[in-house]
């Protein structure tokens, strides 16, 4: 078993028409995701990429069963297109977009709790389970199923350590970017909760950086869980200034927390082996792993 | 994106908090021909720069006359403040504010801002105004009171008493400190604040509720559907490299070392200046040169990391994933046969389209350091330069 996706998971597009959409919707189709639609208002009833157009989620869920969705509108729309898929009663909502007002997400955290629905990002890559279902920005070329499950705030570093975990051939389950924003849909914790209960996953890599709690939050639940599996992290920002936003939304240092060093402090203390390097976060695992 | 206090004040009012009148300026006449209209005994002059601690540094003072007044503005004006906020090279006082003095009987502190770990709005509360809540925070966290409410139209009454509860004011007090918290969730909602901090916040001896300062933080995100919190931003008070970069969607950041880096991605970007520390030297800047790099958006990031006249080395990483290492290396070449680069280059390229981007940058007249690696990068810049 992944996590979340696989390859029966029905996939559609908001913003399917449109520049982004186009790509990364091509891209899933050939990394043999299960796209089954899209979404873009007023151009309802048309074809694209030989897949039906919809002019609502609430439509596309009727006509084709739509389990997930991925978000790919510009930031002033983002919110009202992610509320329309929880209206919809869509399970999985994947936002790539980046810049949504952390206003709007305050109102979009209400509206998910005690929703069927989960959100992951925004300002994301998304979610892959290699070789079943890509949901998002991520190459798929780096990937190859395996054992590991990855959880992190960041792209291109998740790409790193993919890749490093590919390369000594541990391989991935499920990999999940939760986001680079202060207020996101899906955390660590539940990420790890998911790899903790996922039979596939064998071992845990959770990516971190500056900026907010939620690294100590989860290290503590890790602490506590009944089931252990070997982890490994990294926390990125260890030479950021503080009171600087570091390109994320999320990644500052303010009022004396949030900094990296703490974190990982924390994390050692929780029984979590932290990479010292980011060069060296598959090492680290696969020595972690062959002791 | 930070405003001046006299900005804020103006906000604050316009939401129906009750600030001290006052006046601004840009230069003393202006200033001491505005100052003459408050009907005051003693005047507050007020160096307006986007940093706290200005009073310990003499960036706040009380005259008790225009002609006092005269003198300390002039004083004031232009000259260079140093607070723990500014760093060591201090900010330059650019514009004043005076405002009517107020006799104070008791001092209160007052913050709202986005809670992270509750997806919230809190508000912090203490009766220790005046001081760096930080300090309160770390010595007498029991003075201290933080109250989480939802995201609406308005707070409730409820939530405004729990609030205000440690000031321990009396049935008329209270009902203006209620009329500033209504207000202050009013303006935070209206504006998209990420941050708005009164501190202090005063009952004076008339008994009456003052904000006597105030500090606003707004949502960069948000800045299209609040067009007049733009107007109010003050480019005098920003970087001027950091400024030229937003104009070419580059994220960057200043630093003190000597190695630039252009890397793609905020995580992979902080990751690479952490590992050039790892091998003893340290990065000269923060760069997320973003998703898709055009030869301009390169070309202009190369620019501004070599207009930092520290910088003895580069050392460019890019994980390929939208962005196409190709594209990058033929930004890179393109670039180098417009601007010089007289220092050693180092170039990692991984993921879409990696073997491409070599080739380009291999077949190249340029003079420049191949990397296997993340590791192999940071090692091959660090010896580089040395």
């Amino acid at each position: 078993m992944s996590v979340l996706v696989n390859k029966n998971t029905k996939v559609i597009c908001q913003g399917f028409t449109g520049s982004h959409g186009t790509f990364h919707s091509e891209q899933a189709i050939k990394y043999g995701t299960n796209l089954v639609g899209g979404v873009t208002p007023k151009k309802g009833g048309q074809k694209h990429l030989d897949r039906p157009v919809f002019n609502s989620v609430l439509e596309a869920k009727n006509e084709v069963g739509a389990d997930a969705t991925m978000i790919y509108v510009p930031a002033k729309f983002a919110a009202a297109a992610i509320i329309e898929a929880i209206d919809a009663s869509i399970e999985l909502i994947v936002c790539i977009t980046e810049g949504i007002p952390i206003q709007d997400m305050l109102k979009i955290r209400q509206k998910l709790s005690g929703s069927g629905s989960r959100l992951i990002g925004p300002n994301c890559p998304g979610i892959i389970t290699p070789d079943e279902c890509k949901i998002g920005i991520m190459p798929g070329s780096i990937h190859k199923r395996g054992s590991v499950g990855i959880v992190s705030r960041s792209g291109t570093l998740t790409y790193e350590a993919v890749a490093q975990t590919t390369e000594n051939g541990l391989g991935q389950s499920t990999c999940i970017g939760i986001g680079g924003d202060p207020i996101n849909g899906t955390n660590f914790i539940d990420c790890l909760d998911l790899f903790l209960n996922d039979s596939e996953t064998e071992s845990i890599l959770m990516i971190g950086e500056i900026g907010g709690t939620a690294e100590e939050e989860a290290a503590d639940f890790i602490k506590n869980h009944k089931i252990k599996k070997p982890i490994v992290g990294f926390i990125a920002g260890i030479t950021a200034p503080p009171g600087r936003r570091m390109g994320h939304a999320g990644a500052i240092i303010s009022g004396g927390k949030g900094g990296a060093e703490d974190k990982i402090k924390k994390m050692e203390e929780c029984g979590i082996t932290v990479a010292k390097s980011p060069s060296i976060i598959g090492k680290t695992l696969f020595d972690k792993l062959s002791n | 994106m930070n405003i001046h206090e006299h900005q804020a004040k103006q906000i604050l009012k316009k939401y129906g908090a009750v600030v001290p009148e006052g006046v601004f300026a840009l230069n003393v006449d202006e200033l001491i021909e505005k100052a003459k209209a408050l009907k005051t005994e003693k005047y507050v002059l007020k160096a307006q720069i986007h940093a706290g601690g200005r009073g310990k540094a003499g960036g706040v003072k009380i005259l008790n006359s225009i002609e006092e007044l005269t003198v300390a503005a002039k004083e004031l004006l232009g000259k260079t403040l140093v607070t723990h906020q500014t760093g060591p090279e201090g900010r330059e006082v650019k514009r004043l504010y005076v405002e009517e003095s107020s006799n104070i009987d008791k001092e209160f502190y007052l913050s709202c801002l986005v809670d992270r770990a509750s997806s919230k709005i809190a508000f912090i509360s203490s009766d220790q105004g005046g001081m760096d809540i930080e300090e309160v925070a770390s010595s007498s966290p029991e003075k201290i009171i933080t109250t989480k409410v939802d995201m609406d139209d308005e707070i409730s009454e409820s939530d405004c008493e729990k609030i205000i509860n440690i000031f321990n004011l009396n049935e008329d007090a209270k009902k203006q400190a209620i009329t500033v918290i209504k207000s202050l969730y009013k303006m935070f909602v209206g504006t998209d604040a990420n941050m708005v901090e009164v501190n202090p916040l005063i009952l004076t001896k008339e008994k009456k509720i003052v904000c006597l300062d105030a500090k606003v933080n707004f949502d960069s995100n948000a800045l299209f559907r609040n067009p007049e919190i733009v107007e109010l931003r003050d480019l005098n008070e920003e970087d001027p490299t950091e400024i030229e970069a937003s104009k070419h969607d580059l994220a960057y950041i200043k630093l003190d070392g000597s190695i630039g880096c252009m890397v793609n991605g905020a995580g992979l970007a902080m990751a690479t200046m952490d590992i050039i520390k790892l091998y003893g030297q340290e990065p000269a800047n923060f760069l997320d040169v973003g998703g898709g790099a055009s030869k301009e958006k390169v070309s202009a990031a190369l620019k501004i990391i070599l207009s930092d006249k520290n910088v003895k080395g580069i050392l460019i990483n890019i994980f390929g994933g939208i962005m196409r290492c190709d594209v990058l290396a033929q930004g890179v070449v393109d670039a180098a046969k417009e601007i010089n680069i007289s220092v050693p280059l180092v170039v990692r390229l991984a993921g879409t389209n990696f073997k491409e981007g070599k080739e380009i940058l291999d077949n190249s007249e340029l003079k420049l350091i191949s990397a296997e690696n993340l590791d192999d990068a940071a090692k091959k810049i660090v010896e580089a330069i040395k």
